[in-house]
Formats: structure tokens, sequence, C-alpha cells
């Protein structure tokens, strides 16, 4: 929805101030619940890096004597498996713990090529002549217009299904999002002062795109950015439930929750955890992105 | 209005032909012969699959095939499936009805909980009421609904046995399909609990698609409610005496309601999206479990039709909304 409220977007001034990320910092912190977000986002950063260290087992061993135990608190559960096991009887906890990993590479990636990709376009299409500007944003509405999970999952049908073809898909699908983003600050920045004393002054091109304008649009594409890695997680788990994402048995939080379908009945935590698991990370990384918008960006504060 | 009309109406078709040409370029790409998958296990003969070949017209330029493709599709040709052999046409409209009216039923219950949770947080701005409603929304925002479909089954139709897991009515019932909308179908059949059936069927999946609308348009509502409340006429209506819920509701709500409005335009998209996972779980038999099942079963013209009548349809719903937005809301126009 940032996009939506962008356009009215101005950013600060060109001089670089003193103690910019204490400022930024003090105004994140007024934000209970971004701090919140801010430290289970680091909770679970640590968990993914350290995860072989932390999980009591290896995520896909299997003890064929302990399959489907119910999590330690409850009858029949032991502390072994404080969180069950699955119907392979492997240990949820060691699985949960490695899902992160898969998580925070999902978010990472996607971030990083859609962010490249849509910036690149959207200082293209604010720079250039009308006509490819026309072209550019209406292939970007041609692509917006289709539901993103299902182009997601016709491009992964293309690509055949795979964790790394999810990425590349959903990257593609929220790409559109940066390129509208960057163009409207563009177009907002390029008609300010600083921008034409640089051009009088001889600067080309690529040192007017990068340089003078782009920083100065920074501010909605970074809180755009979490945003689309908490979209990122969430649609690449959608792909895994749907067996079009990671392949079992790769320890993917939504993979999981689809090869765990059948048992929802039998056994509540296969299906419960790593869903939950999905909606703590989803939540932080929200959270943050709404902290991140008020800090950055006063102008899209909403209240 | 009308230079603003035709305006938009000339981007639509460049989007148009754009979103034609990406659903053609699918099926060439996609992986694997359609003529072999065409043939199944038992394979079939070389001329038989020379003679196939042609008469699909894959042995012409791609710009033929194309120019055949965009005519067709022109004329309400869409192609046949591969699977049932019916025209993709036919097979859209049998089905489109479930989809409509599970996305009617989760955007009533997105807009009829939504919109009083969003003025009431704004209202209460900072207290209790506002910090548990929006906690509550971003919560909605934030949540894998395959996961939350499962859990209401465990609670719902484990647990409790209230609700059926799967399917839009008992197998008990049976009667034509007059309208395709089973609750008006089973009421005008007058089968004895037909109607209570067809309605137990639709609570957790609806409940399941209006999550996140709900959760979106909450938040948008209190913005603008915010927004909206700080301005002068506001302060006049107050100091005139008038109740509080005239001020909010009819002062306030009127003049908040155009960005709300939008969102719930916008929403469309979100529902066809949510549909794909909603109806595969709960086997609902709509547009987005079609979809998922050809590109399972790889019946590529089922795929390519499929694609261009969604995108259609939310071209022609944001078509709408934008139309609207401008009749409403007179600055738009000018741009």
């Amino acid at each position: 929805m940032a996009d939506v409220s962008s356009s009215t977007n101005t950013t600060p001034t060109t001089t670089v101030r003193p103690g910019r990320f204490k400022e930024f910092w003090r105004y994140f912190r007024e934000n209970r619940g971004a701090v919140i977000g801010f430290y289970v986002f680091l909770f679970f950063l640590f968990v993914a890096i350290f995860a072989p260290l932390i999980a009591p087992f290896e995520p896909s061993a299997q003890n064929r004597g302990a399959t489907l135990v119910p999590p330690a608190w409850l009858d029949g559960g032991t502390w072994t498996y404080p969180l069950g096991t699955d119907p392979l009887g492997r240990d949820m906890l060691s699985r949960l713990i490695h899902g992160a990993r898969y998580s925070f590479l999902v978010g990472t990636v996607v971030v990083i090529i859609a962010a490249t990709g849509g910036i690149l376009t959207g200082l293209v299409a604010g720079f250039a002549p009308r006509w490819l500007d026309t072209i550019i944003m209406r292939i970007m509405d041609i692509i917006l217009s289709i539901p993103s999970l299902l182009l997601a999952l016709v491009l992964v049908a293309i690509l055949g299904p795979s964790l790394l073809n999810a990425m590349i898909a959903i990257a593609i699908v929220l790409q559109p999002h940066y390129v509208r983003l960057t163009r409207a600050a563009v177009m907002t920045e390029l008609s300010k002062d600083y921008v034409i004393s640089a051009r009088v002054a001889g600067a080309r091109l690529p040192r007017l795109m990068f340089v003078t304008v782009l920083p100065n649009c920074l501010a909605p594409i970074i809180v755009q950015a979490a945003l689309s890695f908490s979209n990122a997680i969430l649609d690449v788990a959608a792909l895994g439930f749907l067996g079009m994402g990671a392949q079992p048995p790769t320890p993917e939080w939504g993979t999981m929750l689809a090869e765990a379908r059948e048992f929802i009945l039998r056994a509540w935590w296969v299906v419960t955890f790593p869903g939950l698991a999905i909606l703590v990370t989803v939540l932080a990384i929200n959270l943050m992105g709404d902290g991140l918008r008020d800090a950055l960006d006063p102008k899209l504060k909403r209240s | 209005m009308l230079k603003y009309l035709f305006s938009r109406l000339l981007t639509f078709v460049p989007t148009f032909i754009g979103v034609c040409i990406i659903s053609f370029a699918f099926i060439r790409v996609l992986p694997g012969d359609p003529i072999i998958v065409m043939a199944g296990e038992r394979g079939m003969s070389e001329e038989r699959y020379n003679e196939l070949y042609q008469q699909f017209g894959f042995d012409r330029p791609l710009v033929v095939q194309f120019w055949d493709y965009f005519t067709g599709v022109l004329q309400g040709d869409l192609g046949q499936s591969y699977v049932t052999k019916r025209p993709v046409w036919d097979e859209f409209f049998a089905l489109f009805p479930a989809t409509l009216e599970l996305s009617f039923c989760a955007i009533i219950i997105a807009v009829a909980l939504g919109l009083p949770a969003g003025v009431i947080a704004a209202v209460n701005r900072g207290k209790f009421f506002d910090r548990a409603l929006m906690s509550s929304a971003l919560i909605g925002y934030s949540m894998p609904i395959f996961w939350w479909a499962l859990l209401l089954i465990i609670i719902f139709s484990g647990n409790l046995g209230w609700t059926p897991v799967s399917g839009r009515i008992d197998l008990l019932y049976f009667f034509d399909a007059k309208t395709g909308f089973m609750l008006i179908d089973s009421l005008l059949s007058g089968q004895e609990g037909a109607f209570k059936s067809a309605v137990r069927h639709l609570i957790l999946p609806s409940i399941v698609l209006a999550t996140i609308p709900l959760a979106v348009i909450a938040r948008q509502t209190r913005s603008a409610m915010l927004e909206v409340l700080g301005e002068d006429y506001i302060r006049t209506a107050k100091a005139k005496g008038l109740a509080p819920p005239r001020v909010n509701g009819v002062h306030a709500l009127r003049n908040a309601m155009i960005p709300v409005v939008t969102v719930i335009g916008l929403s469309v998209g979100m529902l066809l999206a949510g549909a794909i996972l909603t109806e595969t779980i709960f086997s609902w038999p709509g547009i987005g479990k079609w979809m998922v099942d050809s590109i399972y079963r790889r019946d590529y013209p089922v795929v390519q039709g499929g694609l261009l009548l969604v995108a259609l349809l939310v071209m022609v719903v944001n078509l709408i909304v934008d139309l609207l937005y401008g009749l409403i809301n007179p600055k738009i126009r000018k741009r």
C-alpha cells in the first residue's frame, strides 16, 4: 500500500546532517511495536545463522520408533522432542529452526533481486523520454493486472518447481512495486533546484541518476523493502504449500505444512507450529516496516 | 468526464494486448510437448502426432499463430481443454459462480466488520480499543491464510464438528444448477435443509478469504478517518453541537470513504489470489482450484485462457474503480 501514497513523497535535505542514524533511531524507538518487531527479527536471524548449533537433531534425521510424538507438555510427550515429532519421526523443533534459514534466505534474495531490478527500471523510466517511460509502465501494469500468486504459480510451472525458481518468480511479481515507487520519487525530485543545478554544473546522466537523485528517493524504497521481505516469505511458503516451492524433505515452513496436511485431525502440532513460525516472523517484519515508515518518511505517517 | 473516460479506456487497450501476448507466450515456453501430454500414457503414432501438430497449427510461424489466437480471443474462442475437451470459455463460466459467491460473501464480511472497526479505532485513537483493533488488523494482515484455514478446520470441523471440511453442499442434496450460486439454487430447490447445508459449507472459506481484505480495509478506514477528523468542517460540525455519532458517521465517514472505496475495489485482485489457496484447501470447485489443477495437469489451453480471463477481470474491475473514483472526486479527472 505504500506505493499508493508515495506520490506525495518528498525527501529530506541533501546535506548529510551529523548523527543521522541517531535521529532515525530516536524516531524508530518511539514506536514500541516496531522495537518489539525488531528484537523478534534479530532473534530469528540469530536462530537462522546458528541453526546447526542450536537444533538438537538433524532436520532430516528420522526416528521410526517415535512418530507423531506430541509436544512435551502433553500426555505421551517427552523433553527429547520439546515440540513433538512429525509422521516420519523427525524432530519438529529442529526442523523449525532450520526452516528459519530458508525463510531468511528467501526474504533476502527476493528483496535483492526485486529491488535491484525495480530500482534500475524505475530510474530509467523516470529519466527516459516519454515513449520509453510509457512502454515500461504499461509492462508493469500488465504484470500487476495478474494476481501475484497466480502469476508466480504459472512462472514456477514454466521454470519447474524448486525453491530457487519460486524465489525468482516471486521477485518478478514484486518488482513492479519498486518500479512505480522509484519512478514516482524520481519524477518529484527531477523538478527540484538541486537537480537542475547539478545538471547545469555538467553532471552526466549516470551521475545524475545514481549520485544526485537516487539517494533522495531511498526512504520509500526502504519501507517497501521491509514490506516485500514479509510478502516474499508468505508467498514462497504459499508456493511450498501448493507443492510448487521447496520440495520435501526441505524443512521449509510452507512445505512442512503441505506434508502435514493429512494429519491435521490426528496431530495438531505438526500443522500449528510451522504456521505459527511464519505468522510470528511476518508479523515482526511488518511491525518493523510500520516503524521504518514512520521514522523515515514522516509524510506517509498514518497516525 | 468524457475525455477522462476516453483516455482511461485508451490505456486499457495496450494492457489487454500485452496480457494476450504474455498468456500466449507462456504456453510456448512451458516445458513438455502439449501433444504428448494429450496422448497420455499410451503414446501415439508418428502420423497421428504430425496430424495433430498441423491441426493445432504449431507448424506455422509464431506471428501467424498469435494472430489466430488473438482474433480467436476477440471472438470469445479461447481453445479447448486437453483433458476434458470442453471449450475453456464454457469451463470458466461453469465454475465462475462458485468463486463469485465465495468472494462476494468474503467481501461482505470484510466490509461489514472492517469499516466499523476502522471508524471505532479512529474515534478512540490511542485508547485500548484502538490498539486492540489495530493489533488484530496487523495480525490478520500478516496471516498465512493457508495455515489459518487449516487451524479453523482443526477447531471448528475437527474438535467442535460444527462445519464440514470441503465442498459446497452435502452429497445428500441434488438439484439442477439454475444460477450456479449454491445459496440461491438450494433455496429454489425447496429441499429441506439444503440451504442450511450450503451456508454451513460457505462459512469457513468466506472467513478465510475475508481475513486479509478485512485487515486492509480496517487499517485504511482508520487512517482515512484520522485525516478527515482533523479537518475544519469537523470542528464546525462539533461546534454546532451535533451529536458525535452524526459527526463521525455522516460528516467524517462520508469524506473518508473515497480512499476506502478504492481499497475495496483493489482488493478484488487480492481476493482472486486468496481464492487459489482457499479453494484448494476447502475443495471449493471454483476458478482458483481449476487453475491450480490445470497447472498440475499441464492443461495448457486452460492455464492460458484462465490467466487471460482472470487478468481481464482484474483489469475491468480496476477500470470501474478508477471511473467511479473520477466520478466521486472531480480533482482526479483533470490529470
